[in-house]
């Protein structure tokens, strides 16, 4: 579903600030495969979700999508076939905007918008049930402003946009890390549900290791802008904390020491 | 009491300027707080349709075309803007008073048409033509005044405009503007809704200097000297007034066009106490920027009174 073959990105190429972000990156994902993402501070998992949104242009290499070569294609264009929720609940939606109306321009991604209106009753009906499964309230609340919604809401909802349209490729980039433990806790609920009943190819980065261990059926460490550690099947379901800190230090060697992604 | 007599016969003058540079305020609203971006480009864009208007008329063309091709000036002003933010990466600001200078230019031109040269000025009689509106006769009543036509003017374009901003396009325009990140992400094009937001935005100034300059019997190279600040000034004189009652979008530019009217009504009033008409710009750009200061002071020194609705969701 995904493959992205030998992506090479460098920031601020030479100056002093010059920073290797994606050296050489491949990466190939199946239909369906919910892949999480690990790696210490600077390892590029972000960087790898933005090369494949589109936010910027890889110096070299290739990111293909069902088939689809989007490696060219500017960021609104790719947004046809990708679903993602960022990190800070603020980017993912329009805080002076309605509930029903983020939910509407999400419902419209990958399509050409018109002059037709733009919200139906239809589809108020339909977004009110799927609010309904959040489980959140939020399905009385169609009309408020997203900017009086709680970052947990708000990435819940952010979540819900990014599913509305089935997308082929579902990028979350540490996105409940922003929330405390609990709403965060609900919020990787909610995204378990989502993927599993869509059967969304997901790329999840994440600074917990043991959300990374006890979600999707895929797991890959980063470090200095390449894959270091691809662990799948029956070896990603019996991992532990300590088995990939032990791969880890094997892999990489040095010591993982991060006590955020150890404690997290 | 002669005073009020003399502020009650300036009333009707008022009103009916008021309600041209409230079509022009709502051009600004539609930037200003629709697409986040402070476009000076309306200080030529004003002035050029009012140019545009006048010369078109002059040389014999329907009232109504003129207008039209007025309106069309001001869009491509827009899109000159636009092009010079999006295609060519300017800041916002530098785009539009690049754009505002070179009108500087092509407004002489336009006013000077067929003369070789540039010209400041361009009268039109009322007498001679048949213009939509005229300040000639703003205390007559009957269907010459020109607050009648101006009605029905706001109220076409705030209809037209609350449709459009309900639109599948509308709404990506909104959303650009209020995160650019989650609009590309839904598969906007931020570029193109930018640029056509200030196409829109233009237009409407374009045809509030071209109603200005009937009204006023000529079309002027500096007519559009601080429109900005005035626009400014309306939407913001109709938010504070407006801001806890009007809450939908159409009530929402209304309240321009009456925070412009206010803004005539108290420039009449201070004229009457005998402040000189030099001096106007100077009053202008102070109310505004005590107005735009007063929402910062506010959040700074009087925190927590924030509408928010966090507490009861916070473990939502």
């Amino acid at each position: 579903m995904l493959k992205i073959e030998q992506i090479v990105k460098v920031f601020n190429p030479g100056t002093v600030n010059e920073k290797v972000a994606l050296n050489g990156l491949t990466l190939h994902l199946e239909d369906g495969d919910f892949c999480t993402v690990i790696g210490g501070n600077g390892a590029g998992k972000s960087t790898m979700l933005n090369a494949v949104a589109g936010v910027f242009p890889v110096d070299s290499g290739s990111i293909i999508i069902d088939g689809v070569d989007v490696t060219k294609l500017s960021e609104h264009k790719r947004a046809k076939y990708i679903g993602r929720v960022f990190q800070d609940p603020m980017t993912g939606t329009a805080a002076t905007m309605q509930i029903e109306e983020n939910l509407a321009l999400a419902q419209r991604r990958g399509k050409t918008r018109s002059l037709k209106i733009g919200i139906t009753k239809a589809e108020r009906a339909r977004y009110r049930e799927l609010l309904k499964l959040l489980d959140l309230g939020l399905e009385d609340r169609l009309t408020s402003k997203v900017g009086l919604l709680s970052g947990g809401q708000r990435q819940a909802l952010t979540l819900l946009m990014a599913s509305l349209v089935r997308p082929k490729l579902l990028l979350l980039d540490e996105h409940t890390a922003a929330l405390d433990p609990k709403t965060a806790a609900k919020v990787l609920e909610a995204t378990e549900k989502i993927v599993a009943r869509d059967h969304l190819t997901t790329l999840m980065v994440t600074h917990n290791m043991k959300d990374a261990i006890a979600h999707g059926n895929r797991l890959i460490m980063m470090k200095d802008g390449r894959i270091i550690l691809d662990i799948r099947g029956e070896e990603k379901k019996k991992l532990t904390v300590e088995d990939l800190l032990e791969k880890f230090n094997v892999a990489s060697g040095e010591e993982f020491a991060n006590d955020r992604m150890i404690l997290g | 009491m002669e005073f009020i007599a003399a502020l009650m016969k300036s009333m009707p003058g008022a009103v009916g300027q008021g309600m041209i540079w409230g079509i022009m305020a709502i051009g600004v609203y539609i930037t200003y707080r629709i697409l986040d971006v402070a476009d000076l480009t309306v200080d030529g864009s004003l002035a050029t349709g009012g140019a545009v208007c006048v010369l078109l008329t002059l040389n014999g063309a329907n009232v109504w075309v003129a207008l039209l091709v007025a309106v069309l000036a001001g869009v491509l002003a827009g899109f000159v803007t636009g092009a010079f933010h999006t295609f060519c990466g300017i800041p916002p600001i530098l785009a539009g008073i690049l754009t505002q200078l070179a009108l500087y230019s092509v407004n002489l031109r336009i006013m000077g048409w067929g003369t070789g040269a540039g010209k400041a000025n361009l009268p039109i009689s009322v007498d001679k033509y048949d213009l939509i509106i005229s300040s000639r006769y703003v205390r007559d009543v009957g269907v010459q005044n020109p607050i009648l036509a101006l009605v029905i003017f706001c109220v076409v374009i705030i209809g037209v405009l609350y449709w459009f901003f309900g639109t599948e396009i509308g709404c990506s325009l909104r959303a650009t503007g209020s995160n650019h990140n989650m609009a590309r992400a839904q598969g906007i094009n931020t570029n193109v809704t930018k640029v056509l937001g200030l196409m829109i935005s233009n237009g409407l100034v374009a045809l509030a200097g071209a109603l200005l300059s009937q009204y006023q019997g000529f079309s002027d190279i500096n007519m559009g000297r601080g429109a900005i600040v005035i626009g400014l000034a309306a939407v913001i004189i109709g938010e504070v007034i407006f801001d806890k009652v009007f809450h939908n979008f159409a009530l929402k530019l209304l309240a321009s066009i009456i925070g412009a009217i206010i803004y005539y009504i108290v420039i009449q009033f201070v004229l009457r106490l005998g402040l000189s008409t030099d001096d106007l710009k100077l009053l202008t750009a102070f109310v505004v920027a005590v107005f735009l200061a007063v929402p910062y002071w506010k959040g700074k020194y009087f925190p927590g009174k924030i509408k928010s609705e966090k507490g009861a969701a916070a473990d939502a």
